[in-house]
């Protein structure tokens, strides 16, 4: 692995206190000193960053679904961690609804080994929360942790009763991992396909209120009061969600919170328009009215939100192309995340840079309790390089993953990903940016 | 004209003015001794129909007809859907035969937006989820303008299952359009969020509503897309949101009760009403008829520049 | 022409017209729309003048038999009017009349609309200008006035019931 030196780029590194133009070293897969003005040795590639790049600690999607074993034709392993990299990630956690469900250390393994065949951006598995995520018995925890897993989830659906998630918090408090909630009541969620509201009235779709997310989060964070756990809320969608997360925080539960892009941009309004009943704007939590998406900005600005996570959640084609009713739930995310935060959080002032990397980096590695979101010295060189002012115009064509259901495709976005160097090796280089780096 | 009519928003104002006007000529037809005209002579027109329906296909199939075009039925449970085959590809088959037109009824709000995505056949949507039926809302306002010779200014109450209601939404966007002050009742349970912002007022007071109104809509209850609890029991729903002959009285002397069908006698309205002197229900079943051949003529002439665009792509 | 001329005209198509049909009674006017209406009840409202007798005058409207209506690729349809054709027209001389005959086509949709209203004993047809260059072997059994024109020209009727004035002209 070569040695490398990046010279002269903003670093924007959070965790180490650090902002501001910075040499970085790297050897042997790892950061070896961070600098100004570092001395380059006779066998170091020196590599002089253009003007206007910056070097964050790897970004770290925690929500994504890579859909291997059993949904293939969807995305695997290898196609999902190639999106991964080419979207910044260096790593990613991937939710255990596969088929089988990772409820256990064959499919963990199994998980794992096709990433390091892959070996582009690292995995973390999230395994079930319950045995086949039925909601009945708690699944084998201890077994998911040896194996591998960072966190549990039932994710596609909320933990199926209070007493279980009680239990799940308990039990995996004590290997101090996360349970990671997709919070939804589900009765009142019904048969709905779109958030409750005057845009799904007039198109006839049938609705879930914000309430049906909110409800339940108040249920489990109550519970990580009673059971002593972390509870991480996934995919907060609803403004009294949010409410519920600072009703907790205040008290001092452990409750952490995450955000994708999508809920940060878009509102129930793309319903209508400009595609009519576009499946690629269906996804669960569904998208919700400006208030919503105001209070998820509001949010991301002040602190209480802890992450963004993509949820990627790659569909065939031909499954997304049929009537809204019937169509799955879930977009894309990884190839558009980066340039979505920095077009419509930091250059719009909701966010600064430092609060983007720790939204991208600093936090989801602190929940997940896994390596990564800093630049210390020693630690893996899993780096991101970021090129803030950027033009992008999101092309399916350019795309890695295997699916293309994203509402973004042919938008013009300011802001995008140079490279992705995952422990020093260059994984990623954007052909359309400013930057040539040799693998 | 665009070239599919999807929704009452597909039609500008002078549209809209138009069918009705045109409607009134067709209606002729239907009393000549020969009911028909060559207008449509050669084309083919495929009545797509994924949900039973007597009346709006029967009202479909006698207006191609006597327009003398080419009519094909095709239902559901006769067909290549029971095999799997999904809308896109039936859309995609059907295209490869080019009908001119394609009439769609289907149980899924927005199906008919994305049969005209895949097809340059002009699609009319006869009725797609809970979202528009637009020739109902259509042969309503025309028979409303028959008896009151307006629609604007008329106070016109529509009671019943607001929510899942096709017939509701079509009607609301034409009636406010042509400017009538629309006024919708029913449970709670069952108006849709939001629905004032269209420009209607809504009340659980059926009474309030039906006071003073030039026409009143009966919406059917409609089981078959019902789920969850919406109302206790159908007797309870009569008892407080049933159109009754008292209520009735409440209501201008003139008034005129219509209804889209089929009827729940008993549920949503009193057989005493429907079958009652100001019931105008089966003219607005022989007004369908007259509608539908100014929609289908309407739409067979040229299309706007550009909109084959999203069909060829 | 000018409201002298199709006055006049009008009159004496009008004595024509019974010179030519033995029987009142048989006899009915139908207009083509729109402007063979006003024309076809003046021409009524003179047979009663002579004949105190009220031949039965209907309206007929034709763009549903039109041979030129799905040909255009762009463009909207033209506005359909009503047809009021309230009598039987079995066993009637019909007396089809229109303002100008021109190449055919509009009398030819005309006679088809009329075929299914019933079976006439006979159709004539009357017209206030003949201006030439017939498409269709259609000839006119009552002319007010021939008035030889090129493709390039249009003729204008303007009646006083619709256009306020009565006038004929020529561009």
């Amino acid at each position: 692995m070569p040695k490398r030196l990046l010279r002269g780029a903003r670093v924007v590194d959070p965790a180490g206190g650090r902002d501001g133009m910075f040499d970085v070293l790297i050897d042997d897969g790892r950061i070896a000193r961070v600098g100004h003005n570092l001395e380059a040795e006779a066998d170091v590639a020196v590599v002089e960053m253009p003007d206007g790049l910056v070097i964050c600690p790897g970004l770290i999607d925690m929500h994504v679904h890579l859909r291997e074993p059993g949904q293939e034709h969807k995305e695997t392993v290898a196609t999902g961690t190639a999106a991964a990299v080419a979207g910044g990630f260096t790593a990613v956690a991937c939710m255990p609804n596969t088929s089988p469900v990772n409820d256990n250390a064959e499919v963990t393994g199994y998980i794992l080994k096709k990433a390091a065949d892959a070996n582009l951006a690292r995995v973390y598995p999230i395994g079930a929360a319950s045995r086949g995520q039925r909601g009945e018995h708690l699944a084998d925890i201890a077994e998911l942790r040896q194996a591998g897993c960072v966190a549990i989830s039932d994710d596609g659906r909320p933990v199926a009763t209070a007493l279980l998630m009680r239990r799940a918090l308990e039990y995996a408090g004590m290997f101090g991992m996360p349970v990671i909630e997709h919070c939804e009541e589900q009765t009142l969620k019904g048969d709905g396909v779109a958030h409750e509201g005057f845009h799904a009235s007039t198109l006839g779709l049938r609705g879930i209120p914000g309430e049906a997310e909110s409800i339940m989060a108040l249920r489990d964070i109550a519970l990580a009061g009673l059971a002593g756990g972390a509870v991480h809320i996934a995919h907060m969608s609803a403004r009294q969600t949010l409410d519920a997360v600072r009703y907790g925080k205040e008290r001092g539960l452990r409750v952490t919170c995450e955000v994708t892009p999508h809920h940060a941009v878009l509102t129930d309004e793309m319903l209508g328009a400009p595609i009519p009943y576009d499946t690629n704007v269906k996804m669960n939590p569904p998208l919700r009215e400006a208030a919503d998406r105001d209070a998820m900005l509001q949010g991301l600005g002040d602190g209480t939100i802890d992450a963004i996570a993509t949820d990627h959640a790659p569909h065939h084609y031909d499954e997304k192309h049929v009537e809204f009713d019937h169509a799955p739930f879930g977009i894309t995310g990884l190839e558009t995340a980066v340039s979505l935060c920095f077009d419509r959080l930091v250059h719009r002032g909701v966010v600064s840079l430092p609060r983007l990397v720790q939204l991208l980096a600093v936090n989801p590695a602190r929940i997940l309790g896994v390596p990564g979101g800093s630049l210390a010295e020693g630690a893996p060189a899993d780096i991101t390089i970021l090129a803030p002012d950027l033009p992008v115009t999101v092309s399916a064509a350019a795309m890695r993953s295997k699916s293309r259901n994203t509402p973004f495709l042919g938008w013009k976005l300011r802001g995008g990903v140079a490279a992705t160097l995952v422990a020093g090796r260059a994984v990623y280089v954007n052909g359309d940016g400013p930057l040539r780096l040799s693998l | 004209m665009k070239k599919d009519l999807l929704g009452i928003a597909d039609l500008s104002d002078d549209e809209i003015y138009r069918v009705l006007d045109t409607a009134e000529a067709m209606r002729e037809i239907g009393e000549r001794p020969i009911k028909k005209v060559p207008t449509l002579r050669g084309k083919t027109i495929v009545n797509l129909f994924y949900e039973p329906s007597t009346r709006t296909r029967t009202s479909f199939e006698i207006a191609e007809k006597r327009l003398s075009a080419d009519t094909l039925n095709i239902a559901v449970a006769s067909s290549s859907v029971l095999k799997g085959e999904t809308l896109a590809d039936t859309a995609m088959t059907l295209e490869a035969m080019a009908p001119d037109m394609i009439v769609v009824r289907h149980a899924s709000s927005g199906a008919c937006h994305l049969m005209a995505r895949i097809c340059r056949s002009r699609i009319i949507n006869a009725g797609d989820g809970m979202h528009e039926h637009p020739t109902q809302a259509l042969l309503d306002a025309f028979t409303i303008r028959q008896h009151k010779q307006r629609v604007d200014g008329l106070k016109i109450a529509i009671v019943g299952d607001l929510l899942h209601s096709r017939v509701l939404r079509s009607n609301v966007l034409l009636l406010t359009r042509l400017g009538a002050d629309v006024w919708v009742s029913g449970p709670p349970t069952l108006i849709p969020p939001g629905i004032e912002r269209i420009g209607v007022r809504a009340s659980t007071a059926v009474d309030e509503v039906v006071a003073g109104a030039d026409v009143i809509m009966m919406l059917r209850i409609q089981q078959e897309r019902m789920q969850g609890a919406y109302f206790p029991s159908l007797r309870e729903y009569f008892n407080v949101f049933g159109m009754t002959v008292e209520r009735v009285k409440r209501a201008k002397p003139d008034v005129i009760i219509m209804h889209p069908g089929p009827m729940n006698r008993g549920v949503e309205i009193a057989s005493e009403v429907a079958d009652g002197p100001y019931s105008v229900i089966l003219e607005q079943v022989a007004n369908g008829v007259a509608v539908r051949m100014a929609v289908l003529y309407l739409l067979a002439g040229g299309v706007e520049e550009g909109a084959h665009a999203e069909a060829a792509a | 022409m000018d409201a002298d001329r199709i006055g006049r005209s009008l009159a004496r198509i009008a004595h024509e017209i019974l010179e030519r049909n033995r029987g009142v009674e048989e006899l009915a006017l139908v207009g083509i729309r729109t402007r063979g209406v006003p024309l076809a009840r003046r021409l009524a409202a003179s047979i009663r003048d002579i004949t105190h007798h009220d031949v039965p005058t209907g309206a007929l409207d034709i763009t549903l038999y039109r041979d030129d209506l799905m040909r255009h690729a762009v463009g909207t349809q033209p506005v359909v009017r009503s047809t009021d054709i309230p009598f039987s027209i079995d066993d009637r001389r019909i007396l089809l009349v229109d303002d100008v005959l021109y190449t055919g086509r509009t009398v030819r949709a005309a006679l088809d609309a009329l075929i299914e209203f019933g079976r006439p004993r006979a159709i004539q047809l009357v017209v206030l200008v003949d201006r030439g260059h017939r498409e269709l072997p259609i000839k006119a059994d009552y002319v007010g006035k021939n008035l030889p024109t090129s493709m390039s020209q249009s003729v204008q009727v303007h009646l006083t019931e619709i256009d306020g004035r009565d006038e004929v002209e020529i561009e």
